[in-house]
């Protein structure tokens, strides 16, 4: 009786993996196929979309780098991500020390309130933030968004390294003030070295959530040639009505995958900042 | 010892102000603009009262949207959470090739979610889509009657119903994922071995035990649902008719590009009552982790 329903039910979760992974990876795949397809083998009608009825090209590639804004929309991204990195490098990290060691119950309380903040959605903010970025003068500029990407970065950054710093034990700064360290250099020399796993990570999502944002970006930037690359290619790689799905695609799959092999690794640590409560 | 007092608050206030100043700020702002007669390049302030608040709930527009962000939230979240559930079974034991299966069922969630509706977009292409295709070559339909996914009002709804159940769905699957491993290996043992089957065993006592789990995943997809306009202002930007329209889409095409910045706000701060109750669950969640 056993054998049979084991094997039953190994067909089945192989089943159910495949199914979901088909379902989800799809798109994914449909980009990799348009990206070389020659246009006329797109669009006919006639023709197998999941085969190549022409051979393949590079066309689509050639004009998406030569003809498109596209590697400016890197650029823009790549600068963008490196400035809010540092940003929220510099005001997350002392202050993730600070409230989980420094600051007694309290700071528990206030690390709470700082992820709060994160809940709080752009589609909310963009209103009245567009004018503040107005009045700053930074409207149509990459600097829009660098100044208020943090806003979320830090909530979410601050949260991940208070765990990771909960998570050393205290002895060992204790022993190196006992040696003569201020608190200051304990910090310093002591906890950011041994922190590097939780920096880095916090430097990979920042940087990613950086390329996944859309409203912000989409609300302050107007010209095309100031836009990250997420919104860059939703939105200018059509002109007028006339989509060019195989450069369009192309730039698709070049913007996604690096970044899903990125988030990928760090991703466990990630979702340990939403489930703390809830998993021991 | 001396001078710990001031370290600490010299260490996160520079944090604490920068949240303060662009997210605590503009959220009050939010609602002083609801009550104001401010527009895009317009100077000065006048309060008007609830003026915006009574122009917004007359407009045909904006009852659609609340009930398209309704059907649009609890849809999608139904969808994500019998999905997750299930994937996250099927993903629990090791097997081979898990990593790259994990890298695979991520994608949606990971990659930009702009650049993957993009790909939604030539899948329900209204000439070239390959599921009509498929449908056509499979007999479901005729050629030149296939569905036009994105320009009938039912059928947009659903399409951007699924495509953003398709980019949660990783999501909450990891979260339950972290939850399913969490449950000590011997309990479902042994109520395999008194004698409780497969079903017996999942809904007495893994789902049970997975409910908090589950709550969080659900919390933050209701969130990350109803305040979302990504995947609508790329597929359908709220049409056909505004049967897509959704809160904040219908806060961004009034507030933004109809540059009546004071209505706009006024339509996104129908999205706080959810944002609260929302919050109060999830402070309650944290509660929890200080206590125990």
């Amino acid at each position: 009786m056993a054998r049979p329903a084991r094997a039953v039910r190994k067909v089945v979760l192989w089943l159910v993996r495949i199914f979901f992974a088909l379902m989800l990876a799809f798109p994914f795949y449909w980009m990799l196929i348009t990206t070389f397809k020659r246009s006329p083998d797109l669009y006919n009608l006639k023709n197998n979309p999941f085969l190549f009825n022409e051979p393949p090209t590079l066309e689509h590639l050639r004009l998406l780098f030569n003809e498109t804004l596209f590697l400016r929309w890197i650029g823009n991204t790549a600068f963008a991500g490196a400035v809010v990195v540092i940003i929220t490098l510099v005001l997350a990290v002392p202050a993730a020390y600070a409230l989980a060691r420094l600051t007694g119950g309290w700071g528990a309380q206030l690390g709470i309130g700082v992820f709060l903040t994160y809940l709080v959605p752009p589609t909310l903010l963009f209103i009245p933030l567009s004018k503040v970025v107005a009045m700053l003068g930074l409207q149509d500029s990459l600097w829009s968004i660098i100044l208020v990407y943090p806003s979320f970065t830090i909530p979410f950054s601050t949260w991940l390294l208070m765990g990771f710093f909960k998570s050393i034990p205290r002895d060992l700064e204790d022993a190196a003030m006992v040696d003569g360290l201020s608190r200051w250099g304990a910090f310093l020399k002591l906890m950011i070295p041994m922190s590097t796993s939780g920096i880095l990570t916090v430097v990979i999502f920042t940087f990613t959530l950086v390329t996944q944002e859309f409203v912000y970006a989409l609300t302050f930037i107007s010209t095309a040639a100031h836009q990250t690359v997420g919104v860059g290619v939703a939105t200018f790689l059509v002109r007028g009505d006339v989509f060019y799905w195989g450069s369009l695609m192309a730039g698709c799959l070049i913007t996604s995958v690096p970044i899903g092999i990125l988030y990928n690794i760090f991703l466990d640590r990630f979702i340990e900042g939403f489930t703390v409560g809830a998993v021991k | 010892m001396k001078g710990q007092r001031w370290l600490g608050p010299a260490m996160f206030m520079p944090a604490i102000f920068y949240i303060v100043a662009l997210v605590g700020v503009p959220f009050v702002m939010a609602f002083i603009y609801s009550v104001g007669d401010v527009k895009i390049g317009s100077e000065g302030y006048h309060f008007v009262g609830l003026h915006n608040f009574i122009s917004v709930l007359k407009s045909p527009s904006f009852s659609q949207a609340v009930k398209n962000s309704v059907i649009f939230t609890i849809s999608s979240q139904i969808l994500v959470l019998i999905g997750a559930n299930i994937l996250a079974l099927a993903l629990k034991e090791a097997f081979p090739g898990r990593r790259f299966m994990r890298f695979l069922i991520l994608l949606p969630w990971v990659a930009p979610v702009s650049v993957g509706s993009i790909g939604w977009k030539w899948i329900l292409d209204s000439v070239y889509s390959v599921v009509n295709w498929v449908l056509v070559r499979m007999h479901f339909v005729k050629q030149f009657e296939a569905p036009v996914w994105l320009g009938i009002p039912k059928l947009a709804m659903i399409s951007v119903i699924l495509v953003h159940t398709w980019h949660m769905l990783p999501f909450a699957t990891v979260i339950i994922l972290a939850g399913l491993t969490a449950i000590p290996r011997d309990i479902p043992e042994a109520a395999a071995v008194d004698g409780a089957g497969f079903f017996r065993t999942l809904f007495q006592i893994t789902i049970p035990m997975m409910l908090p789990i589950i709550n969080v995943a659900m919390l933050f997809g209701v969130i990350f649902t109803f305040t979302d306009m990504t995947v609508i202002y790329i597929l359908t930007r709220g049409g056909p008719f505004d049967s897509t329209q959704v809160i904040p889409s219908l806060a961004f095409f009034t507030g933004i590009l109809g540059s009546d910045l004071a209505e706009g706000a006024a339509i996104s701060i129908f999205m706080v009552p959810l944002l609260v109750i929302v919050s109060y669950f999830v402070l309650r969640t944290a509660h929890r982790a200080e206590v125990t």
